[in-house]
């Protein structure tokens, strides 16, 4: 072998190795989550680990239903929110904004994702929270806690504004930028010239934005949405804050409440034995649910192209 | 024949650059008149002044006239998006939407709030038969207008714009993107549209306005060169330059 040879083979081994720690690194940490969370799953039972609703120290009797239903439940409120927000901005920035003013915005968001989750909880604990208690409860309260059947479930409830609608406004917030910037991208690449053939037939910039752009676009902004959402589930400092960290029955979206993320960033520390396992099983199924959406936003994403 | 358009001194400016200077020709209806001239002559400019497609894009200005029934469809009173709808538009790629070829076809009508479906379907049939693609596209409405070829695309955006019933369509080199036999079903689909329509026509194949078009102008630099009947261009123009264009001499 030439020594240009040798170089290359040791080259191609060195970058192999660096390429395959990275998946050995992902199977150690499924595999610890695995072996770590045994205990408690055997002890409950997985099927009766998922539906229970218990979270009791002294007895030792864990259920994953409350943190799980307040991560899932957290994660689609903020989405509610988010989407159209950041549709809403990706919309201006690519159809209507002047370009000046379109580099500032664009600027502003990418600091917004830029700010460390812990900025996020502390301005929502101590900013947030209070505001939306104050001005935001009431104002759902006396609209949709006036509602038959559901009414009861928007009841305002006073402790310090920290409750799982809070924690959904601070994620919300915090995965604004990282929608509008994927749906940006792909309205960026409607072509124009598909754009101008709906303006040829007489359509408005709505008209064309909502049935062709939209459209165009649709996929690509699904993608970005389940990948918002991959990171609203585990989002954990922010939520942490002002969630409230509370394992009691969710009465109200104004109550205090529990995710996987806060139970595990407030119990940690102090726990050991079964109450360990349990967070270690919390932790396997965030890192399932995350695996599932990055996977299912790969897909979109990566998805066949419109051309034309 | 009647003109059914009339350019006057018109120029056109992007930003600080003068792309169109001092233009004048008539568009005579129901005939093609081509517009040609070497790339940067400003032909497609003047042709996407026809349906104003330059008021999208900022720093865009006009000056001079459009005349149409003796009303200049450049003034600031006119309602662009009819203006629009009067005045279709075929580009150089076939651009179906994102959607069925049905709704493809139904996309102006339904802008125009043509809700009833009996209407639409009617329509949506009427404006495929007239572009000539009814047959190939009937068992298939409903599906996505992606699976189609790029000439039967291209068929398909020409029925989306007959649906609307334009006065006027305006062609952008739109043959330039399709094989030989796409193109010329095309062709033949002009020759039989400008029987009820108004052809204007960019294009850079100078057989293709010799064929199809019954006037023809030279542009060259922003300016006309010569506009004439397109046997008088081919064969006896009155311009050296005209002459030199059309004989490949220069271009």
């Amino acid at each position: 072998m030439t020594s240009g040879q040798t170089k290359n083979l040791i080259f191609k081994i060195v970058a192999g190795m660096a390429a395959a720690s990275v998946l050995a690194i992902v199977a150690a940490m499924a595999a610890t989550l695995y072996v770590q969370s045994r205990p408690a799953l055997t002890r409950f039972g997985f099927v009766n680990f998922l539906t229970s609703t218990s979270w009791n120290y002294g007895q030792e009797v864990f259920g994953a239903a409350r943190p799980l239903f307040g991560t899932f439940a957290s994660a689609l409120l903020a989405l509610i929110v988010a989407v159209p927000a950041a549709l809403g901005i990706a919309v201006f920035l690519t159809e209507i904004c002047p370009s000046k003013l379109r580099g500032v915005i664009a600027a502003a968001l990418e600091l917004l994702a830029a700010i460390p989750s812990i900025i996020y909880g502390m301005w929502g604990l101590f900013i947030l929270a209070p505001a939306l208690e104050k001005f935001v409860q009431p104002l759902v309260g006396e609209t949709l806690g006036r509602l038959p059947l559901i009414g009861s479930f928007f009841q305002t409830k006073l402790a310090g504004g920290v409750n799982l609608f809070t924690a959904s406004m601070i994620l919300a917030i915090m995965i604004v930028p990282f929608i509008s910037g994927i749906a940006r991208e792909a309205m960026a690449q409607v072509p124009p010239m598909l754009k101008e053939s709906s303006y040829a037939l007489g359509a408005t910039r709505w008209e064309t934005v909502r049935r062709v752009v939209v459209p165009y676009v649709k996929t690509a902004l699904a993608g970005g949405i389940v990948m918002a959402m991959g990171r609203a589930l585990g989002e954990t400092m922010a939520v942490a804050y002002v969630i409230g960290n509370r394992h009691a029955p969710l009465e109200s979206i104004f109550s205090p409440y529990v995710t996987i993320t806060s139970v595990m960033a407030n119990e940690f520390n102090e726990a050991g034995g079964l109450q360990l396992s349990a967070l270690f099983s919390l932790a396997f199924f965030l890192f399932a649910a995350n695996f599932l959406a990055l996977t299912l936003a790969k897909r979109l994403l990566g998805g066949k192209k419109w051309t034309i | 024949m009647e003109d059914l358009l009339e350019v006057k001194n018109l120029s056109f400016f992007y930003g600080a650059d003068q792309a169109l200077k001092d233009v004048t020709l008539p568009i005579r209806k129901n005939s093609i008149t081509s517009l040609i001239g070497p790339s940067g002559c400003g032909k497609t400019t003047l042709l996407r002044c026809f349906n104003r497609m330059h008021d999208l894009y900022p720093k865009n200005r006009y000056a001079g006239e459009i005349l149409m029934a003796g009303r200049n469809i450049l003034s600031d009173g006119v309602d662009v998006l009819k203006l629009r709808n009067a005045m279709g538009m075929v580009f150089q790629k076939p651009t179906p939407f994102p959607m069925s070829v049905f709704d493809n076809v139904a996309y102006g009508l339904r802008l125009k709030s043509v809700r009833n479906m009996s209407a639409l379907r009617e329509k949506v049939e009427k404006a495929l038969r007239q572009a000539a693609v009814w047959d190939e596209v009937k068992d298939r409405l409903h599906r996505n207008a992606a699976g189609l070829s790029g000439g039967q695309q291209q068929r398909l955006v020409i029925a989306r714009t007959l649906a609307v019933e334009p006065k006027v369509i305006l062609f952008d080199e739109s043959t330039s993107a399709l094989d030989p036999i796409s193109a010329k079903k095309i062709e033949e689909l002009m020759a039989e549209l400008k029987k009820e329509v108004t052809i204007v026509a960019v294009t850079h194949n100078m057989q293709q306005a010799a064929r199809i078009s019954d006037y023809t102008a030279l542009m060259y630099l922003g300016s006309l060169v010569e506009f004439d009947e397109t046997g008088v261009i081919f064969t006896k123009p009155k311009h050296k330059m005209t002459e030199d264009y059309v004989t490949g001499r220069f271009g």
